[in-house]
């Protein structure tokens, strides 16, 4: 080992409420922890700036947010030691973290790890999307919370999901002017959603939330498109309107500010660079590592928690970092068996109460399949290296077998994100052109770095 | 080039109303912009109406934020003559000189274990 390790009993990389949560159970039982994140303050996207937002800005975001602040404060008072501003761009199998801050390379070992490192929005790859004025409406949730910025015309908003709803009802909270809502949900999704009929019991209250949520959005005069299709964002060098297929029409919407969202997936960077093994998630339709029931990858120590484990959202993430927490304190012999076993239930139950409506929600939200899987050849797939769809189509032709091959082909994945953006679509159309599963087909090969380092960054390695 | 002058008529995003507190001045292509001070580059570039942050290595494309969080990369600029920052995780600092980031990224994305 080089010298000038820090090392901790426990190493979190994620300040979300799943790290969080793992490092305050992991402080409980006196173990030493340091939580890293790549911003500066506690919350990850979910509870972005809660520490320092306003009262007015929490009013518009609602109870579900103000609800990090008491985690925020059990996390201060914890004991753990927080690393902000921290780019992890390696984590090793013997638990050693390379981080960037301030413009050096640090390391830090772990006797366990924590990877927390939440949900992303899913790729939205349709024509136009990788024009100025395309954004993820996440991205522009994480604008209002961190900046308190908020769209200056009339906004489009496109697409589906719970949080594409939310964003709506927030942004007329907050005055902003919304110039249509295009969602894809169709009476179809409703169906398919209804036969999960425990679910769907389960889920009548957030469902009857939704429907107020959409009927709010439409007393305040805003167009409602229910059950569109096609999608694509029209413009020379940057977005001026949105077309889309409703009730079996083309229609057009201008907009200077397009907002898409189709869900979350998981952050699966940091489990496939450990290597670990992956499953293909048809409900979910994306990857999911493969851990025991307390998160842990193989026998290695190191445990995921929350989004990045699957999506089961911010209550069930959560639970599955005390969860990791508690397991890492037996693991570690902080607690004995008997303790652990005294005290898993409660936790497990926890989970099972939260996540019981996502195979409900996950259907009546499920993206379409032309939204994910391009079927007009001119899509930009890959928006680092600019390759098109029909591009990776060509290359299942000539035996590109997976996303690897892709590499072979052409520079599809080799990017500054490094598959982020295009991973699942490229998995998803390999698969559709082979006519095999996902999980046949298989992902790309994560190396690190999986941050970019400078030569200079690296020489500083202490 | 990009008619810089024209995009800056509207931003895509603006500070709600009501807020206020302390400003910094950055330099984004050598135009000067008063900006909130608790705020990332990415934010305060779209809040001081500028549309694109790079164009791409292969086809010159205009690019914008798209994610926000530090996945996408589109949100890459030049700070303070470092190429190919991620602007959205780059907080404002009073004085920092913005370039628009033109072509290659000059990221080395080689792998580690060579």
């Amino acid at each position: 080992m080089a010298t000038g390790v820090e090392l901790f009993d426990l190493v979190v990389i994620g300040a979300g409420p799943a790290g969080l949560s793992a490092a305050i159970e992991a402080r409980r039982f006196g173990l030493s922890v340091a939580v890293l994140d790549e911003q500066r303050r506690v919350g990850g996207q979910i509870y972005r700036a809660i520490e320092e937002s306003s009262p007015r800005r929490r009013e518009v975001l609602g109870p579900d947010y103000a609800a990090g602040t008491k985690l925020a404060q059990d996390f201060a008072s914890c004991g753990a030691v927080h690393v902000g501003g921290a780019a992890v761009w390696n984590v090793a199998r013997d638990k050693t973290v390379s981080y960037l801050l301030d413009g050096g390379s640090k390391k830090i070992q772990g006797r366990c790890l924590v990877l927390a490192s939440g949900a992303m929005e899913r790729p939205f790859p349709v024509p136009g999307w990788t024009l100025p004025g395309v954004m993820g409406a996440g991205a522009a949730q994480i604008l209002y919370k961190s900046s308190g910025a908020v769209p200056t015309e009339p906004v489009v908003l496109a697409g589906c999901g719970p949080l594409l709803f939310l964003l709506a009802q927030q942004y007329l909270d907050a005055g902003v002017k919304i110039k249509a809502l295009i969602h894809t949900t169709g009476t179809g999704d409703y169906l398919r959603a209804a036969s999960h009929v425990l679910g769907a019991l389960r889920g009548w209250k957030d469902l009857s939330k939704g429907s107020q949520m959409l009927k709010k959005i439409r007393s305040h005069g805003v167009q409602t498109f229910a059950g569109a299709s096609a999608f694509a964002i029209e413009g020379a060098e940057k977005a001026e309107s949105i077309a889309f297929t409703h009730n079996g029409q083309r229609k057009r919407v201008q907009a200077s500010l397009v907002l898409l969202h189709q869900g979350v997936v998981p952050n699966t960077q940091l489990s496939w660079s450990l290597r670990a093994e992956h499953r293909w998630d048809e409900q979910q339709l994306c990857w999911i590592p493969v851990t025991d029931a307390c998160g842990q990858i193989e026998e290695t120590g190191i445990y995921i928690a929350g989004d990045s484990r699957g999506i089961v959202g911010a209550k069930a993430s959560a639970s599955q970092g005390r969860l990791a927490g508690l397991a890492i304190a037996r693991q570690l012999q902080a607690i004995s068996p008997e303790k652990f076993k005294a005290l898993e239930p409660a936790i497990l139950e926890e989970i099972r109460a939260h996540t019981q409506i996502r195979p409900f929600l996950d259907t009546l939200y499920r993206p379409q399949d032309a939204h994910r899987i391009p079927t007009d050849d001119e899509v930009t797939v890959c928006r680092c290296e600019e390759v098109k769809a029909g591009q990776i189509k060509k290359y299942v032709e000539v035996g590109c077998l997976g996303p690897n091959q892709t590499k072979a082909f052409g520079r599809c994945g080799m990017g500054p994100c490094q598959g982020r953006l295009c991973g699942l679509t490229v998995t998803e159309i390999i698969a559709s052109e082979r006519k095999v599963s996902p999980q046949e087909v298989g992902y790309y090969r994560i190396r690190p770095p999986i941050k970019p380092i400078t030569l200079g960054e690296l020489a500083s390695f202490g | 080039m990009h008619t810089e002058t024209q995009e800056t008529k509207i931003s895509l995003f603006m500070s709600e109303a009501g807020s206020q507190g302390k400003k910094v001045r950055i330099y984004f292509d050598g135009q000067p912009l008063d900006v909130p001070d608790d705020v990332s580059v990415a934010s305060a570039l779209l809040m001081s109406g500028v549309r694109t942050f790079r164009s791409t290595p292969v086809s010159g494309s205009a690019r914008a934020p798209y994610c926000m969080m530090g996945v996408c990369f589109e949100c890459l600029v030049e700070i303070d003559g470092r190429p190919s920052r991620q602007s959205c995780l780059t907080q404002v600092r009073d004085g920092m000189l913005i370039q628009r980031q033109e072509g290659a990224s000059g990221l080395n994305m080689q792998s580690a274990e060579n």
